[in-house]
């Protein structure tokens, strides 16, 4: 890497104790705790999170409160369902049960996290935590195992595919 | 015409099927007539293209001359339909698109076999194999989908119009642009293919498509940026994308293809990751399949998906041919693709491009597994489910954050190994100005902590910012170390510097270009929406705006009638601009078009939407967006193209000495490590 061999990094560091950056890292993270600590949810925005959990039944295939179609049979309907839900003081999730027992399942924009339906929500994340256990155990077996034997000689040779990696050393190094 | 289109497609077929059925005898045997029958094959494929561009033309030719006795054109043109758009009529279609689809294949393979000469033998192999897909395409265009179909009974004496959304001029170069994307990976996929059959261990094959890739890649990503600035600009709803299955489809390839352009480089610097490189280039390939396949068979609803239609099912049987072909060469020769070198530590340059592979793949498999869901939920449960927006943007948002900070880190990390003293003060300053920047929103306003959307939106921000500063402090060191050689002023160091390893910081380019765009995406937590009818004095407020109705019109021509209202954009007591958002009814369609008007600048669009009336004579209904930072998306994808661009010029020479420097200033330029 570049950075080795640049004047700046011949530099002496200047602190023995904690580094600066440490303490500045730390004093951000308490800064951001005691702001979140002192965070509260306001009650105002229900109608635009519950109506962007649900689905216009217009067939447009968009989120309800983003259906553009003026007149449309079932966005308003929708809408003002929702509204006399949120009015009704029922809950969030007694709202929109309501919304899946008149329209059906598909009335939700994302599958609910019961049942069979958690497999959509744990999937992308298994899969995830599953890849970077695999990455990590795949270089632990690289480092501890013994070096990978020669490579056949390709068709062009030795020389040809040398003078293609250092062509792409030049080309992804400094 | 159709006739004459029609026999073009014959013709192409049996070219196509000569290509594949020659070019492989001729692989299997030896000497001079194995020679010369495969260049017969050779000259068969290029003649393809040929072909091919008749089929086109005469199809095009028949929208120009309005002959409604062709099916696809009765369906997608009319007689007053722009001339542009009797252009785009060829892809506006299932049959039309295909033909197209197979157009720039055979555009593709003509390049390919007429630049024979940088490797006969591996290209031989690799033309054979784009003889195959073609001989499926035309194959799909000569039966189940034919674009030259006769219409049956009385000739009718005009057409039922293109589809309204498409007259927009975008949709002139947007699909054009997907399909070069799509179509392109078939080339790289070709040559992997081919060097893994004739048992090719070096990475020739991985030079010989670097630019193809690129290229491709390039395409696909202005294809991607094109759909949702045309969803953005039509489709009136305020947002450019929408997670529907037919916007996945094209961004499924994107993300894989965007994991090979990195992981190849440890196959090229260091003969690592040649099994997982040959399979995601296979991947990226066969997930462009895959796309067209659920966007064209019905499996999954979509806003804009195609007419269901049984070519569906020939998508599958070409995807599991594919995949058991690639499998089987796989098994046979994955002897020669073993690695050359060991990774040396988990905090390297290599092991970051791992990471990167494995986030791009995680986010492709979510979005994949989203698009699909419905369809294993409806198999195993019985009931229809929708996967939509909330979904995708609560998976893929902290999918997105971690690739942020692999994209920051990993350009600080040498190759081999990286010492913590050294990762811990390159990225010091980059991880204060990230910090500073968190900071800087929660004093200036933003709130994380009460919504999601809002801690998702300054978590993108502050990790866009530690991006920029770790690319920026790239430039920096690299333009310092030329700086001291040459005597140049540093912002000329840097472009020096550009020039001699374009490569690598036309990729830092577009790691910058990226997280523009991200920030642009960043500032949809802060939308606003208003709606209400608009009368002649009416006011509405959006935000810092006032809007005025001032008047409205309606408008008649042959193509189209249409109703607009012109609105004065007020912001205090100043007036700053008046917009025309307009209603379209085609007449020939029937259907109905927004033409939004957008008032966009860096920091916010106020994007009006004229939504209709509810009564015959009633004011006009506009719906106001107000969408803070959506130029940065498209301010993003130029610095994309750009950076892309200049990854693909060659590098300049070294730097030439004007005066002596110190001896470790020299060594680490002479030394490229």
């Amino acid at each position: 890497m570049l950075s080795r061999h640049s004047p700046l990094s011949s530099r002496p560091s200047t602190s023995r104790g904690t580094p600066t950056w440490l303490r500045a890292v730390q004093i951000a993270a308490l800064f951001l705790a005691v702001t979140f600590l002192l965070g509260a949810d306001p009650s105002g925005a229900r109608f635009e999170n519950l109506g962007h959990k649900l689905m216009c039944r217009c067939g447009c295939n968009q989120i309800l409160l983003e259906c553009n179609h003026v007149g449309c049979a079932y966005s308003e309907k929708m809408r003002q369902e929702l509204m006399a839900g949120l009015q009704g003081a029922d809950s969030d999730d007694l709202v929109l049960q309501r919304f899946v027992q008149e329209y059906g399942g598909v009335v939700l924009a994302a599958p609910p996290a019961t049942g069979f339906n958690r497999v959509a929500w744990i999937t992308p994340f298994a899969a995830l935590g599953a890849g970077i256990f695999a990455v990590v155990w795949v270089v632990r077996r690289w480092k501890s195992g013994p070096p990978p034997p020669p490579p056949a000689a390709p068709p062009g040779g030795a020389v040809e595919i040398d003078e293609f990696r250092e062509r792409a050393r030049k080309e992804t190094e400094l | 015409m159709p006739q004459f289109g029609s026999y073009a497609l014959l013709l192409a077929l049996s070219l196509s099927v000569y290509s594949l059925v020659a070019g492989a005898i001729a692989l299997m045997r030896r000497g001079v007539s194995a020679d010369r029958i495969g260049d017969t094959a050779r000259r068969a494929g290029m003649a393809v293209f040929i072909a091919i561009t008749a089929a086109a033309v005469a199809l095009v030719a028949a929208a120009f001359t309005d002959d409604f006795s062709v099916a696809y054109i009765f369906h997608h043109s009319n007689r007053d339909l722009a001339i542009p758009y009797k252009f785009s009529v060829l892809w506006s279609g299932q049959e039309g698109s295909l033909l197209f689809w197979a157009w720039l294949l055979s555009a593709y393979g003509f390049v390919l076999r007429w630049r024979h000469k940088v490797d006969t033998r591996l290209v031989a192999h690799a033309s054979v194999i784009v003889a195959a897909v073609q001989v499926f395409f035309i194959l799909l265009i000569n039966f189940p989908a034919n674009p030259f179909a006769m219409m049956i009974g009385d000739l009718p004496p005009d057409g039922n119009g293109l589809n309204p959304l498409l007259q927009y001029p975008e949709m002139v170069i947007h699909p054009p642009m997907l399909y070069l994307g799509y179509v392109g990976f078939c080339i790289p996929f070709a040559f992997a293919l081919g060097a893994l059959i004739m048992k090719y261990p070096g990475e020739k094959w991985i030079h010989i498509t670097r630019r193809w890739t690129m290229v491709t890649w390039l395409f696909l990503s202005c294809g991607v940026a094109l759909g949702a600035h045309w969803a953005y600009s039509v489709l009136g709803w305020g947002g450019y994308w929408g997670w529907d299955p037919v916007e996945n489809a094209s961004f499924i390839p994107w993300l894989t293809g965007t994991a090979f352009l990195h992981s190849v480089m440890m196959q090229e610097k260091r003969g690592m990751l040649k099994m997982w490189n040959m399979w995601l280039i296979f991947a990226t390939f066969m997930l462009s399949i895959l796309g067209t396949f659920l966007t064209r068979s019905g499996v999954v609803s979509s806003v804009h998906a195609f007419a269901q239609s049984s070519i569906g099912t020939w998508f599958l049987i070409f995807l599991a041919l594919t995949f058991a072909t690639c499998a089987y060469f796989f098994v046979l020769n994955r002897g020669e693709l073993k690695s050359e070198n060991k990774l040396e530590s988990l905090v390297s340059r290599e092991s970051s491009f791992l990471f990167n592979n494995l986030v791009l793949l995680a986010a492709c498999f979510a979005v994949l597994w989203g698009t699909l869901f419905p369809v294993l939920s409806e198999w195993v449960q019985g009931t229809k489910i929708t996967v939509g927006p909330p979904f995708f943007n609560r998976v893929m948002l902290p999918i997105t954050m971690l690739l942020l900070v692999l994209t920051a880190v990993g350009p600080l990390l040498a190759w081999r190994k990286t010492s913590l003293e050294s990762l811990r003060r390159n990225f010091l300053w980059p991880a204060v100005a990230a910090v500073a920047t968190a900071i800087l929103l929660i004093a200036f306003g933003m709130r994380p902590w009460q919504d999601m959307s809002v801690f998702y939106s300054l978590m993108a921000i502050s990790l866009s910012v530690l991006v920029m500063a770790t690319v920026a402090s790239e430039f920096i060191r690299g333009g310092r170390v030329i700086r001291e050689k040459t005597g140049h002023s540093l912002l000329a160091s840097m472009v020096q510097l550009t020039r001699r390893n374009t490569r690598r910081y036309g990729g830092y380019i577009v790691h910058f270009a990226v997280v523009v765009m991200i920030i642009g995406i960043a500032g949809s937590a802060f939308n606003q929406q208003n709606e209400a009818p608009l009368g002649v004095g009416d006011r509405m407020s959006i935000g810092p705006y006032t809007l005025v109705g001032r008047s409205y019109t309606q408008d008649d021509n042959p193509n189209y009638s249409s109703e607009s209202a012109i609105v004065d954009v007020y912001k205090g007591k100043d007036k700053i601009d008046t917009m025309y958002p307009e209603r379209r009814m085609f007449k020939a369609s029937g259907q109905t078009a927004t033409i939004v008007a957008n008032r966009s600048t860096l920091k916010e669009d106020l994007y009006l939407v004229y939504a209709g009336r509810n009564e015959e004579n009633g004011p006009p209904i506009i719906r106001a967006h107000l969408n803070p930072l959506v130029m940065w998306l498209w301010l993003g994808v130029y610095i994309l193209i750009f950076g892309t661009l200049v990854a693909l010029v060659p590098n300049a020479a070294a730097v030439t000495l004007r005066q002596p420097v110190r001896a470790s200033a020299a060594a680490a330029v002479e030394a490229g490590d």
